[in-house]
């Protein structure tokens, strides 16, 4: 009875990923709808195309409100979305607060992003055995017993020998009659995986390029730990030294000074070899820069680390370039040629501002590595 | 009318009955509505209605997908559900989602006479196409016509132009006398090939009315009629302006004047008629939906719910209630000031009497028990649209007593704060938001400005400044379907500013 939406939708799909309609593309909006992870809130994706109207700048506006509060109080959200109200043919919508939990909003992400499920490396799966009640069986202990189907059984035959009376419907079972409960064993895979993010806080990083380094920390974080049950993070940060820190200060930091982005790599390796045997390990080093690096000599000597040590034993080595007014980017180059775009086992991106976030995950998460 | 009269095939029997039942009760309340078909969809099917406004059959457009994503999306992660849907037609149609329990069926379902009896009577109402479902059907063909012959991309890329300017219309229109009507909608269109001495024959002056017929040259003498006929006949002359007056209808006036291919009129044509149709339905949003809660918890309260209901009745409906900082919820305010003013006009709390009296205490306990309440909120519901509602009926005590105030955004500590709580304030407000909906009010001035065949339209400053950014990209959409440069006359910081855009150019300059 309806009219085909998918039809409509698929479109609108495809003109969010810029295949057709190019001219569409300036009005996507990636709005968020809001959920809840444990106590913080989290945004789930939302991308949307606004089409244009005349209308009045939206700070000027201001509106009428209900509540309690003096002049001068600041009110909660002038332009978040109303609960309700719709007009009369149309929704009534009703919000609810969930709680999300971590693997819904890695689904959630991984929906959104076409993301693959990750394949860990063979050798390093280590066998647990879990057991779940999928099935009936002729014999078990009696807290197991099944009570319904024990009754089924038993008015079964009853009924079919002829014992049954209708006026009388005594049940009686006996030992033939009784079905329990019984299980499978199921072997899982268990993978354990460490994180190790560096990032350089040297002097041109700025608060803009930290947050999206947060975000996408985050994200990368909720699908890591949706893919392996045993998730570890070490953080890095380096300007012309490096030293490992907590995640707090991870985030925080600000330095000024030069970039020796070798220091960092050697502290990942080191940390690497100290707690996480890559036969144990899946290994993950993610490393955001603004592209900056000291000298050549140094970039070589980067260059040498990840091709001798680094990329053998990391499932894949993530470097993220965020585009900063101070950068030159030069660092993504050198990797580039060193490595070329499609190495297996390096995955390089360029995170232009907030909006590329998205897409630079995909290009880390999306080879399912 | 007993059960099998009407399409209770769709329906179990359980709420077949349960609908009959609460029907009862509306008509025994004195609603008065059209037929009300309800169907029972699943949460697929009422996310896909919602996406299409409420019409099984739309043309295809990729909005609609936009909006279904996020109402699935929305439906799925838990976040949010829609409860009722009905489309002002007649018969009327109204979907009820198959997962609420029954309590919340019944609930929904007197939520939607109350909306079917504000569509049929409601004088905003009047003038709406109450075929809408064939006339959707009908322009979805229409449109997959021209997309087969001209390709899908090309028609939708119009219609997304169409639709950046689909607010362009003069809800009024409809409502205004036969005269202006037909006015706005052909001849004062003047193309340039157009007739005047048509014109001419029907520029008559003004007479005085007179019962007597003998009176007639001494009332209306004809010297002084031939020379007020001159008169008007050199204004004629004179008004080779084009529109001759500002124009609010700025969809009619592009398709009397723009250069279009007869499918792309019949495109905008298309928009222009689903605009106006659902104009109403925004201009009478905290009636409509206040109107039809008012309805709701009455019938419910008073006569369908069952003592184990109560709860999840009350849960729901305090949901659906709830107020949010920094905005109205429609069927918060509408409630409330319908039981407001259902309540003066059972007190007596109205009229020079009241108005004047000047002790609280006395005002506070008046009552002249006139029991007036009902009928006066009957008389309201026929009559008023938003603005007129919130005009002749929010007074100072309802804006106290619900905590009312004014917010604005401040610049210096970037965020929004309350301004004020006075009445006046409050209520100046609130209708500026309500009045053309909250949105500019643009005209078209001159549909051949600099004497080139281009496009000035004006703004209409009310103390708010156009956003520049979209304004622009309005104006994008505008020029390609003018097909010459646009133009907006508008004030930017106090400004007098013209806007100009011309062949992908921006362009402005102070006046």
């Amino acid at each position: 009875m309806i009219y085909n939406i998918k039809r409509d939708h698929a479109r609108f799909r495809s003109i969010v990923k810029g295949k057709i309609k190019q001219d569409l593309k300036k009005y996507v909006t990636h709005g968020e709808m809001i959920g809840r992870k444990g106590k913080d809130l989290v945004t789930i994706p939302l991308p949307q195309i606004e089409i244009p109207h005349f209308r009045f700048g939206d700070k000027e506006q201001g509106g009428v409100g209900q509540g309690e509060g003096k002049p001068g109080d600041p009110v909660g959200q002038g332009d978040s979305e109303p609960a309700e109200g719709k007009a009369g043919d149309q929704a009534g919508n009703h919000i609810l607060e969930v709680d999300l939990t971590l693997q819904e909003l890695a689904e959630i992400l991984g929906e959104q992003l076409a993301l693959p499920k990750i394949e860990p490396r063979g050798h390093k799966t280590l066998k647990s055995k879990t057991e779940r009640y999928t099935g009936i069986a002729n014999t078990g202990p009696n807290s197991l017993r099944h009570y319904k189907r024990t009754f089924k059984e038993t008015l079964r035959r009853q009924i079919a020998t002829g014992i049954y009376n209708p006026e009388n419907p005594v049940i009686i079972p006996t030992r033939k009659d009784m079905r329990y409960r019984s299980w499978k064993t199921d072997v899982r895979h268990e993978n354990n995986a460490v994180i190790i993010y560096m990032m350089d806080v040297s002097g041109s990083m700025g608060d803009e390029q930290k947050e999206i380094v947060r975000t996408e920390a985050f994200w990368i974080d909720t699908w890591l730990r949706s893919q392996y049950k045993g998730i570890e993070t070490r953080y890095i940060i380096h300007d012309a030294t490096a030293r490992e820190v907590d995640e707090d200060t991870f985030f925080r930091t600000r330095e000024s000074g030069g970039t020796l982005i070798s220091s960092a790599y050697k502290l990942c390796e080191k940390i690497i070899e100290t707690d996480y045997p890559p036969s144990d390990w899946n290994i993950y080093p993610f490393h955001f820069s603004d592209g900056d690096n000291w000298s050549g000599e140094d970039t070589r000597l980067c260059l040498e680390i990840l091709g001798k040590n680094l990329l053998r034993i990391c499932n894949v080595f993530c470097y993220g370039q965020v585009e900063s007014r101070y950068g030159s980017g030069q660092f993504y180059k050198d990797l580039k040629e060193a490595f070329g775009s499609d190495h297996e086992s390096v995955i390089l991106s360029k995170i232009e501002n907030k909006e590329g976030i998205l897409q630079s995950i995909k290009d880390f998460l999306g080879k399912g590595k | 009318m007993s059960s099998t009269e009407y399409i209770s095939s769709l329906l179990p029997l359980e709420l077949a009955l349960v609908r009959d039942e609460i029907r009862g009760y509306a008509e025994g309340f004195g609603l008065d509505f059209f037929e009300v078909i309800f169907e029972m969809v699943d949460h697929e099917q009422i996310n896909s209605l919602a996406a299409l406004g409420g019409f099984p059959v739309r043309y295809p457009h990729w909005r609609f997908g936009m909006d279904y994503d996020q109402l699935s999306k929305g439906y799925s992660w838990g976040l949010q559900k829609i409860y009722e849907m009905v489309i002002n037609t007649n018969p009327s149609y109204a979907y009820l989602m198959k997962s609420n329990n029954l309590v919340d069926q019944k609930m929904v379902i007197a939520h939607v006479y109350g909306h079917v009896d504000f569509f049929k009577n409601n004088y905003w109402f009047s003038q709406t196409n109450r075929k809408m479902l064939d006339t959707m059907a009908n322009h979805a063909v229409k449109i997959r016509n021209a997309m087969d012959r001209y390709g899908q991309e090309r028609v939708e890329n119009f219609i997304d132009r169409c639709l950046a300017i689909e607010n362009l219309i003069d809800p009024y229109l409809p409502f205004s006398n036969q005269k202006k009507r037909e006015s706005s909608a052909s001849s004062g269109y003047r193309g340039l090939g157009h007739n005047d001495d048509q014109d001419a024959a029907a520029i008559e002056p003004g007479r005085i009315k007179s019962e007597r017929q003998y009176m007639d040259q001494y009332i209306n003498p004809p010297e002084f009629i031939e020379e007020q006929k001159k008169k008007l006949e050199q204004q004629a002359k004179k008004s080779k302006k084009n529109p001759p007056e500002p124009q609010k209808d700025i969809l009619a006036y592009l398709l009397e004047n723009a250069p279009l291919e007869s499918w792309e009129r019949d495109v905008l044509t298309i928009i222009r008629d689903e605009s106006y149709y659902f104009a109403p339905q925004a201009q009478t949003k905290i009636m409509n939906e206040g109107w039809a809660s008012y309805w709701h918890s009455r019938i419910m309260t008073q006569k369908a719910l069952k003592d184990s209901e109560v709860i999840d009745f009350a849960d729901h409906h305090a949901g659906t209630m709830a107020m949010q900082p920094g905005k109205i919820n429609p069927y918060k305010v509408g409630v409330e000031l319908l039981r407001d003013i259902e309540e003066r006009w059972d007190r007596g709390k109205f009229g020079k009497e009241y108005e004047d009296c000047d002790d609280m205490v006395a005002k506070a306990k008046w009552d002249r028990k006139l029991g007036l309440g009902r009928q006066k909120i009957f008389e309201v519901r026929r009559v008023c649209n938003d603005v007129t509602f919130i005009d002749e009926y929010l007074t100072e005590e309802f804006v106290e007593r619900f905590k009312l105030y004014t917010y604005a955004f401040n610049r210096r500590t970037n965020q929004y704060e309350i301004v004020d709580r006075d009445f006046k304030k409050v209520k100046e407000k609130l209708l500026f938001q309500l009045t053309n909906l909250g949105q500019p009010f643009i005209y078209v001035l001159d549909g051949n400005f600099q004497n080139k065949g281009e496009l000035l339209l004006g703004h209409k400053h009310q103390g708010l400044d156009l956003d520049v950014r979209w304004s622009r990209e309005t104006m994008r959409a505008l020029g390609d379907i003018w097909k010459r440069p646009v133009s907006v006359e508008t004030e930017v910081d106090g400004q007098k500013k013209l806007f100009s855009y011309q062949n992908g150019e921006f362009s402005e300059k102070f006046l």
